[in-house]
């Protein structure tokens, strides 16, 4: 499957990553590791309320604190911009709830929601001023569960939330934001075709995306109202875009330098305490920092939907899958806008099916606005799905690999949601699986095993870099993408392979939005493959202008030079008799052939590459106890290229482990007044490292034709497998199938006490 | 806030009970330093133990082990002598947080931050240790189980702090285990632990057991029914079960983000029953 037809130097290789020293030493500078002259420290006042209005707000206490110079609301921010929607990401925008959920106008929409700030010239004093702060709120009765928001008699979180998509256009508001619905074939004659259909219900908990580094920023407002802005971000440009509308200011006058990203999953696709700080610096006229407490990052950072799905597959006794349904409802926190779109998408994407139907329902409750957290909206209902494949498969006891191939979506198989895929590796990683020895390993007592699969889109987008020859035979390349993943090592690597120069005699840096153009935040699995392309075509731009300067030197026509392995050669006989011209010395003749030498590309980059995973998990559960340990992990994905494994590998290593965590234990646990209960890693249980075994990947390369090294986006499709695939082996160890995340110690022994437990086969 | 790190016991005794207002004792700080940043406790004044000699040794006399309230977790750890003769206790110790918390994490510490969940209690409980405490009238003891009252809560009085732990002599044919339920491997808190501590004859008859249970109620609990299932038996299955039965009925426990209390007492039987069998397994041997 490895692709073997070229050779390449640096491409598929494991260099050291450029940031690798500065990360290891502690010298990399991450959001909160910024210090100006003069600098203030913001604190935000939460809304302890899952749902208030804000009568009134006190600040005069707060202000007159020796030491505070600053005290805003709401009220305070230029006006929310109109509702308009826009894309963002993975996550559409609207900027009049940016601004809202940035901080509360009239009402408090969940407990953390920010109602004030303060800028003070220590924390101490500016945690003392939160205090003396009074808010007269009216309590009103407030709604956590997505079922329960949807019910006609359910507390309305916004009086002005017409349900969009159903008509006749509803008179009604709603908690209920969209509906949306996308069909193929007759459904109903689908299932009438079946011998087998299963329908069950599942639900899925919000989880959070868990950066170890929580929000942190510095901004810095001039007299003449520019903003300089420091902080860590999945993307410099959204943060410039997303204070420019909430602060109203023209995109020209900030200026946003992205610091290192300590983690982001998508949860840093947006902003929250940036507008803040800039207002407070506006007012203040020094600097202002702020940085988030991580029960902050849990209370009022979005994490992704929970989600109440139901999944009906109806298929025939030889396993072909006639008809699939699925009913989706995904909660948004306090503003529209989950990503229940690509829920609906992803749900049967992975299979070729003639009779598709699936609703999908955008829910708002009293939580924190939720966020985009790897291929968001996939994970929650491809986990039903994956799971109800999984007991159909055991009904018609056929291998549940075998089925998924029989159904498999394919080159040239129209998805149900529009696009007809090209080249896709589906079929192979289950393929890649089927042949694994892990699929075969015998299994002791108490243990399962279970498969799942998963799709995710991946994206393009605009992205911008440069490449500049440096007079020493070294090259430069800007590029505007946090480096969350290795990006600055993959990006070096092509740019290496194109130059032909060595992978150390670059150096690659993220610029701040006035030192590069534009480019679409790291995001949707893009930057290998999107800003990768950037990056070649500037690289190429560059090495056109290197044969000209070889071209003047050997004074001939430039297309009578051709570049190979770093070097200017005459392309051809005729074109003269010449020694090969290294780079370095056309770079260190330059002054003298035209000056700097230099590549540039802005591109909007189309064709990203779909990628699809195949996962295999063994777990071990005490039937006593319901523990469930996964012991055996192996992740087989179409990677199209890797360009550099290692980092690949991680990624699909670093997406089972959030996976199993949303498997088995994350949850956030709300109290009956809607305040969360859980807001630290101590009861919000991500996997620590011992709770993991070593996770397999095997990297499976069907290339993507739209990448000139054939790069599909790797860093989302690994979340998505996990749930089903922990759900599917404790079914098989246990006979009993869960439905409900996270399947959690006391969920499983309950099962067990109603009714599961078998003997292990 | 005011620290102060004194030499001596009686200097500690007197700052403690001349401090104006809840003035708190420090050890490895792993509670209360977390409890102040953030904000919970907000103490005038922090007398630190680290440096009272007595609160850092551990000793061997004939009367048993003597454990300095602040020794921490990777010192005891290391310690043969205690290893041997109190395994339940060491491993009970050694749970506690990770490498970096077990170079500070103390016993005294664990008792008196008073969490029912505290991993070191029950098996101290079960080992049938008792403390010395030091205060404005003197020294007194008291048996581990009479410190905590309730989540947060003791007996100590003001001025009064913790400066050893007792361990009896090890008997012949002796043993103690503990176990802890979290939903992770580590870095968590025990939604239930169970410490038992036993003698056998010299045919395997049980003569003597302590069982206690934390995290299942206000405080570690001594669960006598469940000594009495064992005692007289051989631990066989209808013994065990005797146990698991009296364990979970010892229980009363709340629901909360941890666990639920049906999973809980159910859980707690099972621990019990499996730290016995793991006590008999060491008992024999030793
Ligand atoms: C990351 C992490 C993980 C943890 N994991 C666990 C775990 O797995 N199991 C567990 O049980 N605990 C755990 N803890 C809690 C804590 O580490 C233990 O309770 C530890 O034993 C406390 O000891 P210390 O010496 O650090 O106590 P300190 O924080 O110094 O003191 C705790 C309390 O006891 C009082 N105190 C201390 N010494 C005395 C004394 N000699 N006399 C009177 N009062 C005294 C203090 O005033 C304070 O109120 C964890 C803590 C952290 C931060």
């Amino acid at each position: 499957m490895k692709n073997e037809t070229q050779e390449f130097k640096w491409v598929g290789k494991r260099p050291i990553r450029p940031d690798g020293v500065d990360k290891v030493t502690g010298r990399a500078k991450f959001g909160a590791d910024m210090h100006l002259p003069g600098m203030l420290i913001g604190r935000v006042l939460r809304s302890p309320h899952a749902h208030a209005r804000i009568r009134s707000i006190d600040t005069t206490k707060a202000a007159s604190l020796p030491g505070v110079k600053a005290v805003v609301t709401g009220s305070d921010f230029p006006p929310p911009p109109p509702p308009v929607w826009q894309a963002a990401g993975e996550v559409p925008v609207n900027f009049r709830d940016l601004a809202r959920n940035v901080m509360a106008r009239d009402k408090a929409l969940y407990d953390g929601h920010a109602v004030a700030a303060v800028a003070a010239t220590s924390a101490a004093i500016a945690e003392e001023a939160i205090d003396l702060i009074e808010v007269d709120y009216e309590v009103l009765p407030h709604v956590i569960d997505v079922k329960a928001a949807m019910k006609p008699d359910a507390p309305l979180l916004h009086d002005d939330l017409f349900t969009d998509g159903v008509s006749p256009k509803p008179d009604k508001p709603s908690n209920i934001a969209k509906r949306m619905e996308f069909a193929v074939g007759d459904i109903e004659a689908g299932f009438s075709k079946a011998d087998v259909v299963i329908e069950r219900e599942f639900t899925t908990k919000p989880v959070h995306q868990g950066y170890i580094e929580p929000h942190a920023c510095v901004v810095d407002s001039s007299e003449d109202g520019r903003l300089f802005i420091h902080c860590s971000s999945q993307g410099q440009f959204m943060v410039r875009q997303f204070c420019a509308r909430v602060l109203d200011v023209e995109i020209s006058k900030v200026t946003v330098v992205p610091a290192e990203i300590g983690g982001g999953f998508g949860g840093k696709t947006t902003v929250y305490l940036e507008p803040t700080a800039g207002l407070l610096s506006r007012i203040t006229g020094r600097p202002v920092k702020m940085v988030m407490s991580r029960t902050e990052v849990f209370r009022a950072s979005g994490p992704t939907s929970g989600g109440a799905t139901k999944i009906k597959i109806g298929a025939t006794k030889d396993g072909t899958i006639t008809a699939a349904q699925a009913t989706l409802a995904y909660q948004a926190g306090a503003f529209p806008g989950s990503p229940i779109g690509p829920g609906c998408m992803c749900a049967f994407a992975p299979y070729n099916i003639q009779n598709v139907n699936v609703v999908g329902h955008d829910v708002v409750v009293n939580r924190p606005k939720v966020a985009a957290y790897r291929a968001p909206g996939a994970p929650i209902s491809e986990f039903g799905v994956e799971c109800v494949i999984d007991e159909i498969a055991e009904k018609l006891s056929i291998d549940p690999i075998a089925l998924r191939e029989k159904n498999a979506a394919r080159q040239g198989t129209k998805a149900y949601y529009g696009p007809t895929f090209g080249p896709i590796g589906f079929v192979e990683t289950l393929e890649a699986a089927k042949q694994h020895p892990h699929y075969s390993a015998p299994l002791g007592e108490n243990q399962g095993r279970g498969v799942a699969s998963g799709f995710w889109f991946n994206i393009g987008g605009d992205s911008s870099a440069s490449v500049h020859i440096n007079e020493d035979g070294t090259a430069t390349v800007i590029e505007g993408n946090p480096d969350i993943g290795g990006s600055r090592a993959s990006l070096a690597q092509m740019a290496a392979e194109v130059l032909g120069i060595d992978y150390d005699k670059i150096r690659i840096t993220v610029a701040d939005t006035s030192s590069v153009g534009y480019n679409f935040l790291t995001g949707g699995s893009r930057v290998t493959f999107a800003s990768g392309k950037a990056v070649i075509e500037a690289a190429n731009g560059a090495i056109s202008e290197l044969c000209a300067r070889a071209a003047k030197l050997w004074e001939i026509d430039a297309d009578a030079v051709e570049w190979v392995d770093g070097e200017a050669r005459p392309a051809g006989d005729n074109a003269g008799d010449f020694e090969p011209m290294p780079l370095s010395t056309i770079a260190g003749a330059s002054g003298k052939t035209g000056g700097p030498i230099s590549g540039h590309a802005s591109l909007n980059v189309k064709g990203a590459g779909p990628g699809f995973g195949t996962h295999i998990c063994d777990v071990e559960v005490d039937q006593e106890t319901g523990r469930v340990s996964v012991i055996r992990y192996t992740a087989v994905q179409d990677v199209g290229r890797a360009i550099h494994p290692g980092y690949v590998e991680g990624q699909l290593q670093g997406g089972v482990a959030q996976g199993v965590g949303w498997a088995l234990n994350e949850e956030y646990i709300y109290d009956k007044d809607g305040r969360l209960d859980n807001p630290g890693f101590l009861d919000y249980r991500v996997p620590v490292a011992s709770d993991l075994p070593m996770i397999d990947t095997v990297l499976v390369e069907v290339p993507n034709p739209n990448h000139p090294y054939g790069v599909r986006g790797v860093g989302e499709v690994p979340i998505i497998p996990p749930m089903a695939a922990v759900a599917n082996a404790i079914s098989d160890a246990l006979g009993v199938r869960l439905k409900d995340l996270p399947m959690s110690p006391p969920k499983v022994l309950a099962s067990l006490s109603n009714g599961g437990s078998r003997t292990p086969s | 806030m005011d620290y102060k790190a004194p030499n001596s016991i009686d200097e500690a005794v007197k700052l403690l009970a001349e401090a104006k207002g809840a003035a708190r004792v420090l050890a490895g700080g792993t509670d209360l330093l977390v409890q102040i940043r953030a904000g919970l406790a907000k103490p005038p004044l922090v007398v630190d133990v680290k440096n009272i000699p007595e609160l850092r040794k551990i000793s061997t006399d004939s009367d048993g082990i003597h454990i300095g309230a602040a020794v921490s977790g990777a010192e005891l750890g290391e310690h043969d002598e205690v290893k041997a003769a109190w395994p339940g206790v060491v491993e009970a110790t050694e749970l506690i947080g990770s490498t970096q918390i077990q170079g500070r994490a103390s016993l005294g510490g664990n008792l008196c931050n008073a969490s029912p969940a505290a991993d070191t209690v029950p098996a101290l409980v079960a080992a049938g240790a008792i403390c010395i405490i030091a205060g404005p009238d003197g020294q007194r003891e008291a048996a581990v189980e009479h410190v905590a009252t309730g989540p947060g809560q003791t007996t100590l009085k003001n001025g009064e702090f913790v400066t050893e732990f007792r361990l009896p002599k090890k008997l012949p044919r002796s043993a103690d285990a503990y176990l802890r339920f979290i939903p992770r491997t580590e870095m968590d808190i025990a939604v239930v632990g169970a410490g038992v501590y036993l003698t056998l004859d010299e045919k395997g008859v049980c003569q003597q057991a302590r069982v206690a249970l934390g995290a299942v109620a206000p405080t570690v609990l001594l669960v006598g029914d469940g000594s009495k299932a064992i005692v007289g038996s051989s631990l066989d299955d209808a013994a065990l079960d005797r146990l698991k039965a009296a364990a979970s009925a010892a229980c009363n426990p709340i629901d909360d983000k941890r666990g639920t209390v049906e999973f809980r007492v159910s859980v707690a039987g099972v621990l019990a029953k499996r730290a016995a069998l793991i006590a008999k397994q060491r008992a024999e041997v030793n």
